[in-house]
């Protein structure tokens, strides 16, 4: 089957490493995992190298280190589309809903 | 949250955290521009979910399925014929591959904990770390094999390969007899995580 993880996200290392228990990928909620596969498949979709966000989520964590670790990722992938002129802020702000879609 | 939530059944619309709600935003917006749609993020979050990890040992088996001396390098020294492969590292650090045969099936375990070989694994599945796998699978293989769908006949001798922190194993399934004449890109796609566990055969 083909694997759409590359290495290069499965082993990153230092304070970028993803949340692990025993191996197993950690999301604490749906929207986590959400943000894991958008951040994955843009940076696959654009053909970017994955340092693109890498460097963006370490940065993140730097400005503050006790923010719960996919949120981080979700500033760092806010960060990277905005960079990108795939969308603003505004744009981003009118997005933004106020409740969870129903299932 | 509503007050009889139950694990992502429940239909009314939540309060969203403001993060959560700009993961969404971001999304939208990609969708809209045609980059992604839904269901494809759908297929990915489930796989990472579910089935995470390279499979970069699906790749060695099939090379030792078409290549004798390679697969006698594999049974010889895992670690080395796999990082021929170019797969290895700290999880992968003393592979043993253990081959199936018409009269020997074998079984990775970890009794101890959850060693797993994840640069050819993957990510171990949920089953595999939990007490009732690491117990069944030393005490009544047999059983446990048959629960998990793969019935052996009596005559098959069940081997089962508990794993340290030392040595990792990998099972080398038996080629299914209806693969003759394909490609070798081809058989990797037909080798699946439970075969290189063990639980299951091809």
């Amino acid at each position: 089957m083909t694997n759409p993880l590359p290495d290069e996200v499965a082993f990153m290392d230092g304070v970028s490493a993803l949340p692990r228990d025993n191996g197993e990928l950690v999301f604490a909620a749906p929207w986590q995992g959400r943000a894991f596969a958008l951040a994955v498949a843009l940076v696959d979709r654009l053909d970017l190298p994955w340092d693109a966000f890498r460097q963006r989520l370490i940065d993140a964590i730097a400005q503050d280190p006790d923010r719960p670790y996919y949120d981080s990722w979700a500033i760092a992938l806010e960060s990277l589309v905005v960079s990108l002129g795939l969308t603003t802020e505004d744009a981003l702000e009118a997005a933004t809903p106020a409740e969870r879609a129903p299932l | 949250m509503s007050h009889d939530h139950d694990h992502g059944h429940d239909h009314h619309p939540e309060p969203l955290a403001p993060i959560e709600a700009r993961v969404a935003a971001i999304e939208a917006v990609l969708t809209e521009q045609g980059f992604f749609d839904t269901e494809m993020l759908d297929q990915l979050v489930s796989h990472f979910e579910d089935n995470l990890g390279p499979l970069n040992g699906a790749k060695v088996v099939a090379r030792a399925w078409v290549d004798p001396d390679y697969r006698s390098r594999l049974l010889a020294d895992g670690t080395a014929a796999i990082a021929e492969l170019g797969f290895g590292g700290p999880e992968g650090d003393h592979m043993v591959v253990v081959e199936n045969t018409p009269d020997v099936h074998n079984l990775v375990v970890c009794t101890l904990c959850s060693c797993y070989p994840w640069p050819t694994l993957g990510l171990p599945p949920k089953w595999y770390k939990a007490p009732a796998y690491r117990s069944r699978a030393v005490r009544e293989p047999r059983v446990l094999l048959a629960e998990m769908g793969t019935e052996l006949p009596d005559d098959v001798e069940i081997r089962v390969w508990d794993s340290s922190a030392e040595v990792r194993y990998l099972v080398l399934p038996e080629r299914p007899s209806e693969s003759e004449g394909l490609a070798e890109e081809d058989l990797v796609a037909l080798v699946t995580r439970d075969s290189m566990i063990g639980v299951q055969r091809l």
